[in-house]
């Protein structure tokens, strides 16, 4: 045990820690029953949440619960605003556990990717006035930094994980100060298209008035319709991945890189189109913040620990668990910060430590 | 210098044996620059004036004591902690919340003598929490993880009003005073800074060839081996993550007094990633190597505007020079400066063993 034999201590390879054996794909409906055969109570204990957050949603709430909770306008607005916030949390942290669980690089610049795409969807819907435009725009070009990060950088130091990360540390201290000489500390918000401007009356309702006439919950069309994207672009990844040719590579590559690169298969390739979707996922996700909070300087390392955070509890490397995480993220979030303001990250932070705890491979990692 | 050496099977007389003894777990004793370092900086206060004194000596070395204890984790344990920097703002928070400050509604006015040791305990307790929390996973999840806590940790103190005063923070902190002594005036202060990192220092470095340091050592290099050998490999990296609150705690107490305010800033991720820079541009094999990093850390930040400006650029990319340069010695020098000087010895060597080699440079 020689120190000397050290000097390069930061960079030996780490051994990877989901090192468990495989078990075959089986259809989802198949884990769902063995989880419950498995772990009895943790189902009925997540039946049970789910079961109440569905009828706090749908039932007309008592007088009692309404004195105790607060109304239920504000309670429906914190989960309306959670799930869309999820939603957004999912598109930053998808590209982020995409390019982990392949490459093993935590990109620590993704915040970065993430205020670069919010910028460049600004710069594009006011000069050209096109929100989907920007949106095209901003992907594409996040994609292709992805494109020259991999190739010109990261392409550089495989298999040396730390130090991979070191650079994206260092890449987005540069980022952040050439964007923020730039475009200064000002706060940028995207022009939202007239056509989605305005709210939706949901069939939800919020309290009923004294005619027995009920009151149904408003909601930005907005946030509704980007939450639907990124629904579908999630559904899209997870049909991508587990439904096509190039799917099942990036999934041979997420098991064993180096028989994959044995089969024949181009991996240099692989990892430059997973690294840009990956980025342009973010960059995509940046015009959506843009949309609908704002972006500013300080934005990425916020977005940084939110992709963090749910790919922590999600499960490191699972697209499902960055659903997952990210939903639970945004949710307890946003009712975090109506009934207890000053705790709100303190929530988070819990959750993230609860499952540490209890599951420390994240909730959906196999 | 090497840390460890083989033990010597030999029949010396006891006096030799501890000589040798002396020599083999203190190797500064025999080194020169050491000795010239240690009086250059004892004799500090009548060469510098207060500005250096503090500004840059001080600030070098609180900063230094906190990139040593992720030079620690790090070069020791093989972990990369990005929560030294929170630790620190921890103890500093806690000190001010304890001790005397501008804020009595929130300050619960204690002595500096009974809020030291508690912030102290305090803040390594959180921070063996988290590194409890941190050894649950291996490798470079220990960065995510401890990079969201420190980011946590920063949004928390933003957001809490009741505890922590949110984005004002704690100010007008008050700083000991006993045996009639200011001690955060200058000369006082600088001394009471250089001995905390003295002691830092030859703990970790003494620690380093202790057995404790030599099997989380092993754990860093084969945890597999170590745990068939017997050594429990969680509770040393446990220990290692306390060891390192501890000192980082000490210097978020120093920095606290020398700021007499805390805030949300104080334990920003840019410094926590500021505290890794310092550590990896120094150096992370050798102790010292943070302290490197720390000077050259701080004379940047303090000079480069002027700097940038004389040679007719932007004085605010500060930051811009910090990520280059950083990325270079990524890209280059993986142990950084020491990393660098060892090279130069060694080319040094071997040029003039050759005679006609040519001489080292950079």
């Amino acid at each position: 045990m020689h120190v000397d034999g050290v000097a390069c201590a930061l960079f030996w390879v780490c051994a990877p820690v989901g090192a468990s054996p495989r078990r075959p794909r089986g259809s989802e409906v198949a884990d769902v029953t063995r989880f419950i055969e498995r772990h009895p109570a943790w189902a009925l204990l997540a039946i049970l949440a789910i079961a109440s957050l569905l009828w706090l949603i749908f039932a007309i709430w008592p007088p009692g619960l309404e004195e105790a909770f607060g109304r239920k306008k504000v309670f429906l607005n914190a989960v309306f605003n959670g799930i869309t916030l999820g939603g957004l949390y999912f598109l930053v942290a998808s590209g982020f556990t995409l390019i982990f669980g392949l490459m093993r690089n935590v990109n620590l610049a993704h915040g970065s990717l993430y205020l670069f795409g919010g910028y460049v969807g600004y710069a594009i819907s006011t000069w050209t006035g096109s929100w989907i435009l920007s949106f095209i725009v901003a992907f594409i070009a996040v994609a292709l930094v992805g494109v020259v990060l991999q190739i010109a950088v990261f392409r550089r130091m495989e298999g040396q994980e730390l130090r991979q990360t070191m650079v994206t540390i260092g890449l987005s201290i540069v980022f952040a100060d050439l964007m923020l000489s730039a475009f200064g500390g000002d706060f940028y918000q995207i022009q939202t298209p007239r056509w989605l401007i305005g709210p939706l009356e949901l069939p939800l309702a919020t309290a009923v008035k004294s005619s027995g006439e009920p009151v149904y919950l408003q909601y930005p069309i907005v946030r509704l319709v980007i939450f639907a994207a990124s629904v579908v672009i999630g559904v899209a990844m997870w049909l991508g991945l587990n439904r096509t040719r190039i799917g099942m590579i990036i999934r041979a590559g997420v098991d064993d890189r180096d028989i994959l690169a044995a089969t024949g298969v181009r991996v240099q390739l692989v990892f430059v189109l997973v690294f840009a979707l990956g980025a342009g996922l973010a960059g995509f996700a940046g015009v959506v913040g843009g949309t609908f909070q704002s972006i500013s300087y300080g934005e990425d390392t916020r977005f940084l620990l939110a992709s963090l955070v749910v790919v922590i509890v999600g499960g490191m490397g699972s697209i499902p668990g960055a659903a997952l995480g990210a939903l639970i993220i945004g949710l307890a979030e946003q009712l975090g910060s109506v009934y207890i303001p000053t705790y709100a990250i303190a929530v988070t932070f819990l959750i993230m430590v609860l499952v540490l705890a209890l599951r420390p491979q994240g909730l959906l990692a196999r | 210098m090497s840390l460890t050496s083989p033990a010597q099977v030999q029949v010396t007389s006891p006096a030799a044996a501890a000589r040798r003894w002396t020599a083999r777990s203190w190797p500064e004793l025999n080194n020169p620059a050491a000795w010239i370092v240690a009086l250059i900086l004892l004799i500090m206060p009548l060469i510098a004036n207060g500005f250096f004194l503090i500004e840059i000596f001080g600030t070098t070395m609180i900063l230094g004591i906190i990139a040593l204890s992720l030079m620690f984790l790090a070069g020791y344990g093989g972990m990369v902690s990005l929560m030294q920097l929170t630790i620190a703002g921890f103890a500093g928070y806690m000190y001010a919340i304890f001790g005397v400050s501008g804020h009595p509604n929130i300050s619960m006015g204690w002595p500096w003598w009974l809020a030291t040791p508690m912030a102290l305990a305090l803040a390594t307790i959180f921070g063996t929490l988290g590194g409890a929390l941190a050894v649950r996973t291996a490798g470079i999840y220990t960065i995510m993880i401890t990079l969201a806590i420190a980011a946590a940790f920063y949004f928390f103190t933003n957001q809490n009003y009741v505890i922590f005063n949110g984005h004002t923070g704690i100010n007008n902190i008050a700083t000991p005073h006993f045996l009639n002594v200011d001690w955060r005036s200058d000369i006082p202060f600088y001394y009471v800074v250089l001995a905390v990192a003295a002691l830092c220092y030859l703990a970790v470095e003494y620690l380093s060839r202790a057995p404790f340091g030599l099997a989380l050592q092993g754990v860093r290099d084969n945890p597999r081996r170590m745990a068939a050998l017997g050594f429990n490999v969680n509770a040393h990296r446990v220990a290692a993550y306390a060891f390192a609150s501890f000192v980082a705690s000490l210097a978020g107490i120093l920095q606290v007094w020398n700021y007499r305010q805390i805030s949300p800033g104080s334990v920003g991720v840019e410094g926590c990633i500021d505290i890794l820079i310092i550590a990896i541009v120094g150096g992370i094999t050798r102790p010292v190597g943070p302290f490197i990093g720390a000077l050259i850390f701080v004379i940047l930040r303090t000079f480069a505007l002027d700097f940038l400006v004389k040679i007719g650029l932007d004085g605010n990319r500060f930051r811009l020079l910090i990520g280059l340069g950083f990325l270079a010695v990524v890209f280059w020098s993986s142990d950084g400066m020491i990393g660098l000087w060892e090279r130069w010895q060694r080319r040094n060597r071997s040029g003039a063993m050759q005679a006609k080699g040519t001489p080292g440079h950079g």
